[in-house]
């Protein structure tokens, strides 16, 4: 929402505002440094030679440049099954949760739902009260899911924050006049959420389904209590065994000569791995991200 | 219709059977497509979020995989006197307690503040910048971030050393990331570096809202920017600055497992052993105490729901019913 302000000419600026001003100025530009440089530094060092980072030498540009440790990430065997299992854990997941909510959401936007009040409130019910880590695992166990791929699928497929910002937005943003249309058009309740409300709700899709599979690539609680087999560890939990131990496990390298490089380049593999398990996310992010604040703001406190 | 016929005429009405009446059986059935719709989710709730709400009985007995959750028997509160009564215990809980109020005295304000900056900045442009680099830190993942914390402040080969040298320390700087001293703040502030863009969102978008006729009064009347944010943009927020105060009070118990947990070492666990990581210990870990862990992680969520109710009536009363969460 652009603000008239912009037609306030500079010289009209008293002393106070214009002190407030670079004041303002210089702690944002402070504060994207603050961000940014961390940032850069990773990706610096992960592109440097084993012995400049070990020994600290890297400042804000890679010293030595090389892509030795993209080598050693990508030789890890381990790595590739992490991201094979990660990418199956968000698409399939994310499918689901979409899927879940949506039908969740629509029925619930609906104001004269019979029994709107008694289904709302048991949907956010286990947002406040929980059985707890135990209970859950217990479930599991008893489900037979414990050690598979769909008990990181299936746990948590329903967020209910989520819920309420898409039954928000189909409240809102979808006229109820539509309805009465298409009505008389003679389309049934299903139809009219299949034809008509799913292809207008882009923006809050886009927003949500974000929010659902950056959740998946960044989680590993679920995997942690859930799984025990290697093979089915996603990313983050490979990532996690590498930052702990210096040394991985080296039955896994396939190269005898990356292996031997490896032993001086611990830590720069590190960096590497860092850049190589967040860059997808932030591949997504310039995609949806002017889908951010509106989407926010649609389900967030009215105005 | 009859009823309108026969009017005045002193002939009863007509009983209203076969008029438009609103039962809940007609009801049931005009919405039997949105049953449908509903039926999938609720089945996905009833099963995984409510089921373990009952499994969460365990607490009170002396739980037996083989005898199952109602064969097992029954002993009352003998678990939560155990974890009252233990020394640990009592370290742990205020553990939880200051980590979380740390984070909120620190993690709450804020955002606030950088959204009012954010509000005054004139050049679109350089707020779309700055939004969209401070958004970033928000996607990395809590593996990640624990990975850099480790790495940034790794007094040889990490930054800290490097300028600890480049601005003329000799050798090598104190290692302090895994001493029990500095876990909370590590922990808080490498939060605030992660959450702080992405929680501006909300307030930003909150601000939106504010009319631009407010503002061109009170620059007609003389008012500086600083007073107009103080006394426009401020009062614009505090209704969802008290919803977003109310959520976050309401979780303080369950300071997350996952960032601690990778942050926990032999040296810091005086200060980074909370109620969730306990729990994941005692229930999960070698010695699989089901009952005992269910019970503290029970007794966590029930002090969570009592300070959410206890926040939101507060906040009732504090804005005269205008603010609350329910």
């Amino acid at each position: 929402m652009k603000k008239p302000e912009n037609n306030q000419n500079e010289i009209g600026l008293c002393r106070a505002d214009r002190v407030m001003r670079n004041v303002v100025m210089t702690l944002m530009v402070l504060l994207v440094i603050i961000i940014l440089y961390p940032l850069i530094y990773v990706v610096s060092s992960s592109l440097s030679s084993g012995s400049a980072v070990t020994t600290g030498r890297v400042l804000l540009w890679p010293v030595d440049p090389s892509l030795n440790g993209y080598k050693i990430v990508f030789s890890y065997r381990a790595v590739w099954t992490g991201y094979l299992n990660t990418i199956i854990y968000t698409v399939a997941g994310t499918a689901i949760n979409m899927i879940l909510t949506t039908l969740a959401a629509y029925p619930l936007s609906r104001r004269n739902f019979y029994g709107r009040n008694f289904f709302m409130t048991l949907f956010l019910i286990p947002m406040f009260f929980s059985g707890g880590l135990i209970p859950n695992y217990i479930l599991m166990t008893k489900l037979h899911l414990t050690d598979t791929r769909w008990s990181i699928i299936l746990s948590g497929a329903i967020s209910i924050y989520n819920l309420i910002i898409m039954r928000t937005f189909f409240q809102n943003s979808i006229p109820g006049e539509l309805l009465d249309a298409a009505r008389i058009d003679g389309i049934t309740d299903v139809g009219y959420l299949t034809r008509i409300v799913v292809p207008l709700s882009k923006p809050i899709f886009a927003v949500i389904t974000l929010y659902y599979a950056v959740a998946h690539w960044n989680s590993y609680f679920d995997a942690l209590i859930y799984l025990r087999s290697r093979d089915l560890q996603p990313l983050q939990l490979i990532l996690r065994d590498v930052m702990n131990s210096v040394k991985v496990d080296l039955t896994q390298i396939r190269d005898a000569v990356v292996l031997a490089k490896m032993i001086g380049a611990a830590d720069v593999m590190k960096y590497a791995l860092i850049v190589v398990s967040t860059v997808p996310i932030l591949f997504a992010y310039p995609f949806v991200q002017k889908f951010f604040q509106k989407g926010v703001m649609i389900g967030s406190v009215k105005g | 219709m009859n009823t309108v016929k026969n009017a005045g005429k002193g002939i009863p009405r007509q009983k209203k059977r076969e008029t438009f009446s609103l039962n809940s059986a007609k009801l049931i059935r005009r919405d039997r497509q949105l049953y449908l719709l509903l039926l999938l989710p609720l089945i996905y709730i009833l099963i995984f979020y409510y089921w373990p709400m009952y499994g969460v009985q365990i607490a009170f007995r002396n739980y037996r995989p083989r005898a199952g959750i109602l064969g097992s028997e029954w002993v009352g509160l003998k678990w939560f006197k155990k974890f009252l009564t233990n020394y640990n215990f009592k370290q742990v809980f205020l553990n939880t307690l200051y980590l979380s109020l740390y984070s909120i005295a620190v993690g709450f304000p804020l955002p606030i503040i950088l959204a009012l900056m954010l509000n005054t900045v004139r050049n679109e442009g350089f707020k779309k910048f700055t939004q969209t680099i401070t958004y970033v830190p928000h996607f990395i993942s809590v593996v990640v971030l624990v990975a850099m914390i480790n790495q940034i402040f790794n007094p040889i080969g990490g930054l800290y050393g490097t300028l600890f040298r480049l601005f003329g320390g000799e050798g090598y700087p104190y290692d302090f990331r895994s001493l029990a001293s500095s876990f909370r703040h590590l922990y808080v502030w490498s939060e605030v570096w992660q959450e702080l863009g992405w929680n501006t969102i909300i307030y930003i978008a909150a601000l939106g809202s504010v009319s631009p006729e407010l503002h061109e009064a009170a620059k007609i009347d003389g008012a500086t920017r600083w007073q107009r944010v103080v006394h426009i943009d401020f009062p614009a927020i505090l209704p969802t600055a008290c919803i977003m105060l109310i959520l976050r009070c309401g979780s303080v118990m369950t300071i997350g497992f996952e960032k601690v947990f990778l942050m926990q070492s032999n040296l810091n666990i005086t200060t980074a052993e909370v109620i969730s990581t306990y729990v994941y210990k005692v229930g999960l870990g070698s010695s699989s105490d089901f009952s005992y862990g269910t019970a503290v992680g029970l007794f966590n969520s029930v002090i969570n729901c009592v300070m959410l109710i206890f926040v939101n009536l507060f906040c009732k009363k504090a804005t005269d019913n205008e603010v609350s969460l329910f």
